[in-house]
């Protein structure tokens, strides 16, 4: 376990002054719509689409699935927030009060570090987005969606965008396509490794309000990339929704790794929708933390479809007091020899409940497909709940398919024994369940599994 | 200091419901050895874990003092804290938590002081020679998947690295192989030898007690302290067993 820094707790829960940003009157219509596309100054075929997405918006029903979402009133949401700036590619040009929010959140620093490129957002808009020269030099495309819309690369975001994720899959993939701003595009180009990670971070700053952000990576044949979101918000009590996309193309012979921390406030609906298509010989790799909000639905589907084509997910869900969160991870298998590897984890204390849904799709083409799903939850007392809800659709009889899960308990002679060493209970079911969760901090890189680390204290602290 | 560095007196303890341990008294002094045999449920398990503050077990009566401090209310961190120590009967597995960064980290938090790496990494080295570990251990998810032998060599690898001034061992030679028992043995010699560490050994062997000084023996049976004698009550009950002392 690395070791854990003593946890500021203001860390997360900052808030800064909104009275001088541009603020679109909450509810949702036709005029709301209009007004994001032209502040936005969209082309013309987005802003059809948005209002497309509107209109399958206002039919498609609420899912009648999964934890309630009636605390959500999107007449109360406001849809589009900016701040007094635009997007900057130098911090020191940041206005101050923003670029303090992302320096204590780490974001300059780690960018310093160890990162390859730096996209950050807050609220609607991108503030600040820069890629090392050497990257850049190498090809790689890292800029903010609305630039991909008409710069160079105008033509494959069309292509791309939200084809993965169609607005008619659910409602809240409809929401996203109506009123979605801000997020990344990114390409590498064929054969192209980018060394180190591209992060883009995307900070809910305004009270009552709403973050869509787009995020669409195209990974050309044999490139590789690793690509980091980190999110968080501070603590209102009023409802915020989150509702951003993910569409991640991985070519032939490619590689790409998507690490997520999600670290919502307690008064985040967050309605995410995350999907890759992966093909011949290509590799796609999730790693996820989810924490906080207050009812998550999250399910990074995987569309296996070319042959050989391989990916794993491993993930982290921690749900506390106050907090229904129900995550998964889909596989769909559609190419011969593809194989898919599901390791999730799941906490629950104080009452949270934790759902963890893994859905196999095995279709007849898929001729020698391997999946293992392996899901671990542990209760941390008796109020809380976990439950894993395995699926699978096997069309095939040349596949192999394993699941294993299993349910536990924290085990009072497991913290007596640790604190027989001099280690405090709090520290020591602290250990506990940071060692429970290592096969997914692992998969990070150092700093970020040390965030993660810090999370996972803050909520065993947070009783 | 002056007084003894444990004492029980008139201790009864049990779980929810029942009473498993009867007016204990028992004083042990700084850097002496105490043996406690007696036969299977008669409480010995039970005693290591009420005095090493396991919450599984309630004080229904008397009181334990460490150095002279009433500890019969302190949480089992606090004891580790002020010198106690327990190798367990049976370890229990942490997945995701090496060995080595329990014992660093169990340092770190007991002694409130920042680790010197070095010397932290030179003497875990010297403690596993001793002990014949191979330096894989270290990197391994505590007890997970350790042999019954390899658990209890680990409980002595805590034992040599904590330090304590008073170390419970409950049956650490049980399940061990000939030469292990002989390699663990040097561990806790070392501990009792070099470093003047204090010992309640829980047995039902003497193996273990071959290399060591021992200064008091006591016989527990049905949570009763039955007789307490010197090291000669080892082999009285060896030759004999349980039995003179199991008459009502
Ligand atoms: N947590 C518990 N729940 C129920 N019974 C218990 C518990 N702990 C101890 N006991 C009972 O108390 C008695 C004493 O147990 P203890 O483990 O202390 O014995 P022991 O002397 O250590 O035996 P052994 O030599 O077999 O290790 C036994 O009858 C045991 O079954
Ligand atoms: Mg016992």
């Amino acid at each position: 376990m690395t070791q854990i820094k003593d946890i500021d707790r203001s860390l997360y829960d900052f808030k800064d002054d909104e009275s001088d940003f541009y603020r679109l009157q909450e509810g949702l219509t036709e005029e709301t719509v209009r007004r994001i596309s032209g502040e936005k100054h969209d082309p013309a075929w987005m802003l059809e689409h948005r209002l497309r997405s509107l209109e399958l918006y206002n039919k498609i029903p609420v899912p009648d699935w999964g934890p309630s979402i009636d605390g959500l009133d999107m007449d109360h949401i406001s849809s589009y927030v900016r701040a007094n700036t635009d997007m900057k590619g130098t911090w020191e040009e940041v206005p101050e009060d923003i670029r303090n929010t992302f320096e204590k959140l780490g974001i300059p620093q780690a960018e310093r570090r160890s990162l390859a490129g730096v996209g950050a957002q807050y609220d609607s808009e991108l503030v600040y987005h820069n890629v090392r020269e050497e990257v850049a030099q190498q090809g790689v495309v890292y800029t903010d969606m609305e630039s991909a819309l008409t710069g160079e690369y105008a033509d494959m975001v069309r292509e791309h965008f939200m084809k993965l994720v169609p607005p008619s899959d659910h409602k809240f993939a409809a929401l996203h396509g109506a009123v979605w701003s801000g997020g990344s595009f990114v390409y590498v180009p064929k054969n192209v490794k980018v060394e180190i990670p591209l992060q883009s971070y995307f900070r809910l700053n305004a009270k009552g309000a709403g973050q869509f952000e787009h995020t669409l990576i195209i990974v050309d044949e044999g490139a590789d990339l690793h690509f980091i979101e980190g999110c968080s918000a501070p603590k209102y009590n009023v409802a915020n929704l989150h509702a951003g996309c993910v569409e991640l193309y991985v070519s032939k012979g490619a590689r790409l790794r998507y690490s997520t921390i999600e670290n919502w406030s307690k008064n985040m609906y967050n309605l995410n929708t995350k999907r890759a298509v992966v093909e011949e010989d290509a590799r796609m790799e999730w790693v996820s933390g989810s924490f906080g909000s207050h009812v998550s639905y999250l399910y990074p589907t995987t569309i296996l479809k070319g042959d050989r084509s391989y990916c794993e997910f491993t993930g982290i869900t921690f749900a506390g007091n106050g907090q229904n969160l129900d995550t998964g991870a889909k596989m769909i298998h559609i190419g011969k020899d593809t194989s898919s590897y599901i390791n999730s984890k799941s906490v629950s204390k104080d009452g949270g409940i934790s759902t963890y849904r893994s859905s196999i799709q095995i279709a007849k083409s898929a001729k020698g497909s391997k999946s293992t799903v392996d899901c671990a939850s542990l209760m941390l007392d008796d109020i809380s709940r976990s439950d894993t809800i395995p699926a699978m659709d096997i069309r095939t009889m040349d596949a192999d398919v394993g699941h294993e899960a299993k349910i536990g308990r924290i085990s009072d002679e497991a913290v007596f024994y640790l604190m027989s060493r001099g280690i405090d209970e709090a520290q020591a079911r602290a250990m506990i369940v940071s060692g429970f969760a290592d096969s997914v901090s692992k998969e990070l890189p150092l700093e970020y599994a040390a965030e993660m680390n810090n999370l996972i204290r803050l909520e065993m602290e947070n009783t | 200091m002056s007084g003894p560095l444990l004492q029980v007196s008139d201790l009864s303890a049990g779980i929810e419901g029942a009473e498993l341990l009867h007016h204990i008294d028992l004083t042990i002094r700084e850097g002496e050895t105490h043996v406690l045999m007696g036969p299977n449920g008669a409480g010995k398990s039970t005693l290591g874990n009420t005095l090493m503050g396991n919450p599984a077990y309630h004080v229904t009566g008397g009181r334990i003092f460490f150095g002279g401090e009433d500890i019969t209310e302190l949480g089992a961190d606090k004891r580790a804290a002020m010198g106690m120590f327990m190798s367990f009967q049976n370890p229990l597995e942490i997945p995701g938590l090496s060995l080595e960064s329990f014992i660093r980290n169990a340092i770190r938090i007991s002694t409130g002081k920042p680790l010197k790496i070095f010397q932290f990494k030179k003497q875990l080295e010297a403690a596993m020679e001793i002990l014949q570990m191979d330096a894989s251990y270290v990197e391994r998810d505590l007890n997970v998947g350790f042999s019954g032998g390899e658990k209890k060599k680990a409980e002595i690898l805590q034992l040599l690295m904590l330090d304590p001034k008073l170390a419970i061992l409950d049956e650490t030679d049980s399940g061990l192989d000939v030469d292990a028992v002989r390699t663990v043995s040097r561990g806790i010699e070392e501990y009792q030898k070099e470093r003047g560490g204090a010992l309640l050994v829980i047995t039902h062997s003497t193996r273990i007690l071959d290399s060591l000084h021992v200064d008091r023996t006591h016989v527990l049976v049905k949570g009763r302290i039955a007789e307490t004698g010197g090291a000669e009550l080892v082999d009285e009950i060896n030759r004999g067993g349980f039995e003179r002392f199991t008459e009502e």
